[in-house]
């Protein structure tokens, strides 16, 4: 796939002081071929084997990276940050405690980073779970987080991406978290209404409450290589039917083959997949040139009215290439 | 006794069955019993008084789980004097965990959807212990589009352990059915009650029940996992069980202490189970007032509502607040 190489141009990962999720010294063990890979090699490729293609986890800031024009992210709401309604307690520590724990662990203010971007010029709103935050569990916080990206995307006619990495809702904030799942998919109502798109990228893992909600709804979902997506986990699906689990199960790939993955995209596609998706659901520049000619004349063709309430267009040197804007993505599942 | 009593309340079951045994006694035999009736009748209340005044978080979850407490159909049974149930997602199947269909409420043409659990081996076969498919969140989002086209107000009753973990469930995209739902729900232009009647297990739970007035039994739950499940992950053994219970704030004034719900129902002293009929008659004045009220709010102002109450859920830290 010719694509697949020119996407990855202008895409670097930079050396960030986030990048503690992943192994340390100069060589490094790929989970997936058992090869040893150079890290200076794996961090060309933005951490994906160039052996086996195994997609080595991200962290939040790397993901932004991958996903987003270098120096375009502004980070939002960084102010929302957890706390502990139900003085919750587990066997081991306080929830106040782990939180304040793992804040200073993981220099993170909670377990999905939002702010503005873009992405081939074009201005989106993003969110980005980081897994080393509880797992990228979804409480109280997170879910106001992507709330009000949603409601930013809104406000701004911008699309709106969310990268899921997440075990699903957080249970030391029992029923509060699960109202979450309500919460971010209201909002998707009212984006659905405004036409304002939704993309979801579904990361290793993402389940449980989050793949129940808004991470299910996107008006495209993608999803990356091998990526562990379902409701329930495997041991308690395990023991719930006393079976032996199907071969992939709950793989992204087993996913799109149910339907309800429309493309997985191996990292260094994503931001080129991203692009084309973002041109044909929010209009493109040539677009833009062939609804308006210069005769006097009503359009003939369809009004695009996302594009037209944009109240920032982009760029017009920036946007795709004639040859990205026309090649075929092989969408799957119904929408 | 039968061992469909739990362990706290044989003691008030065996005063009862006592009493009772002394009634017949005296009916048959023609003797006066009347003072030893009356002075266990005080025994039994003060008896109910101590234990059910001071329910512990797991106790309220048996009851919630109870097996002789009401479930869907019973209420449906009781409060509707017409239903007409309908089946099938028009996608895959139809899914018994779930029922709805037609109902006359008090004179009111109602869209009455909610899981439902079976009372024995057969009927939980059949019901699949009130676990839905996908296929069951499908229908009910087709039956309460079906309800919003037509005007007609729609009450859903929440009653499941969690949606189905099996493969098949997976298959057909457990996640996107229930995700579909809580989107959906938010958006259908009728007013929507919800009465949580015994256990809210999580998603599978919350798939029906996003609505206007969300109300609780006072004997019920509703949870993010349940207590053996978060036990076991957080405690690293199930029997914790009751320790989670209560630290997972799951009971009725729980939620409505979190501002999570709008109302809680009273039951009968001892339980929805212990007087069903008396229970649903309770309903009845419930469900009619609330959709009066929410039938006399303008549909746009109703669905504002709606969304306000959802996005306005959850508690955090707002450092520029
Ligand atoms: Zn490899």
């Amino acid at each position: 796939m010719s694509w697949l190489h020119r996407a990855k141009k202008g895409v670097r990962i930079q050396r960030t002081a986030e990048k503690k999720e992943l192994p340390e010294g100069m060589w490094t063990k790929c989970p997936g071929c058992s090869d040893i890979v150079y890290r200076v090699e794996l961090d060309k490729n933005l951490w994906v084997c160039t052996r086996c293609s195994y997609h080595f986890p991200l962290n939040a800031h790397q993901y932004v990276d991958v996903l987003t024009d270098a120096g375009t992210f502004e980070e939002t709401f960084r102010n929302i940050t957890s706390l502990d309604p139900l003085n919750f307690r587990d066997a081991k520590e306080k929830y106040r405690i782990k939180l304040k724990k793992t804040m200073l662990r993981t220099n993170l203010t909670e377990a999905v980073l939002t702010g503005r971007a873009r992405l081939h010029g074009r201005p989106i709103v993003l969110g980005v779970f980081d897994f080393s935050f509880l797992g990228g569990s979804m409480g109280s916080a997170v879910g106001e987080k992507i709330a009000r990206a949603g409601l930013d995307a809104l406000e701004r006619h911008s699309p709106l991406i969310v990268l899921s990495r997440s075990g699903g809702a957080r249970m030391h904030e029992s029923v509060l978290s699960l109202m979450q799942m309500a919460k971010t998919s209201a909002v998707l109502a009212k984006l659905h209404e405004a036409r304002v798109p939704f993309i979801s990228v579904m990361s290793n893992p993402t389940t449980g409450g989050v793949s129940a909600s808004f991470a299910s709804l996107g008006d495209v979902n993608l999803a990356e290589p091998h990526a562990q997506i379902g409701f329930a986990g495997p041991r308690v699906i395990r023991e719930t039917i006393n079976q032996e689990l199907p071969p992939g199960f709950q793989t992204a790939e087993f996913v799109q083959e149910c339907g309800f993955v429309d493309l997985i995209v191996s990292r260094g596609e994503m931001r080129s997949v991203l692009h084309r998706l973002l041109c044909f659901l929010c209009g493109s520049e040539q677009e833009e040139k062939m609804l308006k000619p210069e005769v006097e004349e009503p359009p003939v063709a369809e009004e695009a009215p996302t594009r037209e309430a944009d109240p920032t267009p982009s760029p017009p040197d920036v946007l795709g290439t004639p040859d990205e804007t026309t090649r075929e993505i092989g969408l799957h599942g119904p929408a | 006794m039968n061992r469909d009593w739990l362990e706290f309340e044989r003691p008030i079951v065996e005063l009862e069955t006592k009493i009772g045994e002394l009634r017949d006694l005296a009916g048959t035999k023609g003797m006066d019993m009347t003072r030893e009736i009356e002075s266990l009748e005080r025994q039994a209340e003060k008896l109910r008084g101590d234990i059910y005044s001071k329910l512990t978080p797991w106790q309220r979850v048996q009851l919630a789980r109870h097996p002789r407490r009401p479930y869907t159909l019973d209420y449906i049974e009781a409060l509707c004097e017409e239903f007409t149930e309908l089946h099938g997602d028009r996608l895959f199947g139809d899914d018994r965990a779930i029922v709805g269909g037609m109902g006359l409420l008090a004179g009111r043409q109602v869209m009455v959807i909610g899981h439902q659990k079976g009372r024995n081996t057969k009927e939980n076969l059949l019901r699949n212990f009130g676990m839905p498919h996908p296929e069951g969140y499908r229908k009910a989002l087709r039956l309460m589009q079906l309800a919003g086209k037509f005007g007609r107000p729609i009450i859903t009753f929440i009653d499941t352990p969690g949606a189905y973990p099996g493969v098949d469930a997976e298959k057909r995209g457990q996640s996107e059915a229930i995700a579909r739902n809580l989107r959906e729900m938010v958006r259908i232009a009728v007013p929507i009650v919800v009465v949580v009647i015994g256990e809210g297990g999580s998603g599978g739970a919350l798939a029906l029940a996003v609505g206007d007035r969300v109300l609780m039994l006072e004997n019920s739950i509703y949870s993010v996992i349940s207590p053996e499940g978060c036990a076991a992950i957080l405690w690293g053994d199930r029997a914790e069980a009751p320790r989670a219970a209560e630290a997972l704030k799951l009971t009725a004034t729980d939620l409505d202490e979190l501002q999570l719900i709008d109302r809680v129902i009273q039951e009968p002293n001892g339980g929805a189970h212990r007087d069903p009929l008396a229970m649903a008659d309770v309903l009845r004045d419930v469900l009619g007032a609330e959709l009066e009220s929410l039938e006399r709010t303008p549909i746009d102002e109703l669905l504002e509502n709606r969304f306000q109450k959802y996005l306005h859920m959850g508690v955090f830290a707002d450092a520029e607040t």
